[in-house]
């Protein structure tokens, strides 16, 4: 197929690999921000190519293993309401919140369904009247677009039984705060592509110069990480701190302008609580004033629900790269993908649940 | 959730640019996708499609570039292997 195969030659991507090795000098810590990076990663084995100087750190960008549990437990109330159809993206369905998830309440007679689009459930709520239709928005910049779509058109068709429950999460915020974090190890970054393709890099560059961090905008194949660590090695190894798009064939710098005037619209900047990071400020996405009766929290009354997060799950140090999956005592014994005790178990984009999929053996 | 790979527009539906829908070819799946936000794709294009929404469409001319660095970087290696 046309743009993926060629993105998976393995000549080529040991001859980038190659010239890695050649340039790597020192010690780098590297972090790629998104979960389908780290997917490819730990599924290719990308990070067995490279150097051993190399460390490839993991970062939070799994929209559904920093979903707030208070979120997902605002989920399951909801879900269980008799005059409700619940409405997510299937990925969501099995990640625990404190007592039970997304299956199991329907399991248990909840009008529980998962859609490809938020359009479908605008298109549930339409067909539906008698019925409260709710869907459940999660995600990064990539996915802000496709909910702010879904409240845009509800709005315009008048849907007054249609509402979301949102916890849209922003990547540039993120890195600030991981780059503040005493704690922090990362000398630079790999940009998620995807991200980047709806909101461009502009908001990269006073980060870059800020923490003195090299960021690469970075697609998702095997050889578009390879080239993008290799740009990044590259300023690395020549002491400089700039934003570069390896990403090109869909990323510009000013990224989607539609995309952006509509999540304009729709949404504003409001702080938000990550999973396993805690509250990071203006970090998150909710709804705008203008569209505030589509909120969910509002119209079932859970604004003020807060839950506290079970301490023996090390997701958190995962997500800060401060830890590895099988660092942790509760790794594939205790915590599996069937029973899963943090999120990042849960997505298949989540580290741990890479981790158990393609590295087992070696562990 | 992020798994996007680039498929191919086969055919558009609707004029009005916010409810422009496709349907996109992903290697032999077919899906529907909306177009609203990528109001100068055409059919043939390749676009990134995430939560049902084409965010982008695909540069065929950089999408080459990885290639013609990689070419260039084999030159330079044989140049370095001929030696003065
Ligand atoms: S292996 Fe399970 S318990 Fe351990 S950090 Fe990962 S999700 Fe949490």
């Amino acid at each position: 197929m046309k743009f993926l195969d060629e993105y998976r030659d393995g000549e080529l991507a040991h001859q980038l690999a190659r010239e890695i090795h050649r340039i790597t000098t020192r010690p780098w810590n590297i972090m790629e921000v998104c979960g389908g990076q780290t997917h490819a990663i730990v599924k290719f084995g990308i990070d067995e190519l490279l150097p051993k100087q190399i460390t490839l750190i993991h970062g939070p960008g799994c929209p559904v293993c920093v979903t707030p549990l208070e979120v997902i437990d605002k989920a399951l109330e909801i879900a269980a309401r008799p005059e409700v159809i619940f409405t997510s993206f299937g990925d969501m369905l099995r990640v625990p919140g404190s007592m039970t998830d997304l299956l199991s309440v329907k399991a248990s007679g909840g009008d529980v369904r998962i859609v490809y689009s938020p359009l479908d459930a605008v298109k549930l709520a339409e067909q539906n009247p008698s019925k409260e239709v709710v869907f459940l928005g999660v995600g990064f910049e990539t996915t802000a677009p496709a909910t702010g779509m879904a409240v845009f058109q509800a709005a315009q068709k008048g849907l007054k039984n249609f509402s979301m429950l949102i916890s849209h999460v922003l990547v540039p915020p993120a890195i600030e705060a991981l780059m503040s974090s005493p704690n922090c190890r990362v000398q630079a970054f790999l940009a998620a592509g995807h991200v980047c393709a709806v909101m461009g890099y502009e908001e990269y560059f006073p980060l870059a110069a800020k923490y003195r961090v090299p960021i690469v905008v970075t697609g998702f194949e095997p050889m578009d990480i390879l080239q993008g660590l290799l740009m990044t090695v590259q300023q690395l190894e020549s002491g400089r701190a700039e934003v570069e798009n390896q990403y090109s064939r869909a990323v510009r710098r000013e990224g989607n302008q539609p995309a952006q005037e509509l999540m304009r619209k729709v949404f504003k900047v409001v702080p938000r609580k990550w999973r396993g990071l805690g509250e990071i400020p203006q970090s998150g996405l909710g709804l705008s004033e203008a569209y505030s009766a589509f909120d969910a929290e509002k119209r079932f009354g859970l604004a003020d629900h807060h839950v506290e997060e079970p301490a023996e799950c090390i997701a958190g140090l995962v997500l800060q790269g401060l830890k590895k999956p099988h660092e942790c005592p509760a790794f594939g014994t205790r915590c599996t993908p069937e029973h899963p005790f943090g999120a990042t178990m849960v997505s298949s984009e989540g580290a741990c649940a890479a981790y158990y999929r393609y590295r087992r053996r070696s562990t | 959730m992020c798994l996007a790979i680039p498929g191919k527009i086969e055919s558009i539906t609707g004029d009005d640019p916010l409810s422009r829908m496709g349907r996109i070819n992903f290697g032999g799946i077919v899906k529907e996708a909306s177009l609203a936000y990528v109001p100068e794709a055409k059919v043939g294009n390749y676009v990134i499609v995430h939560a049902g929404f084409a965010l982008s469409r695909v540069d065929e001319d950089e999408a080459q570039k990885v290639f013609e660095y990689l070419k260039q970087m084999e030159e330079l290696d044989d140049l370095k292997e001929a030696g003065p």
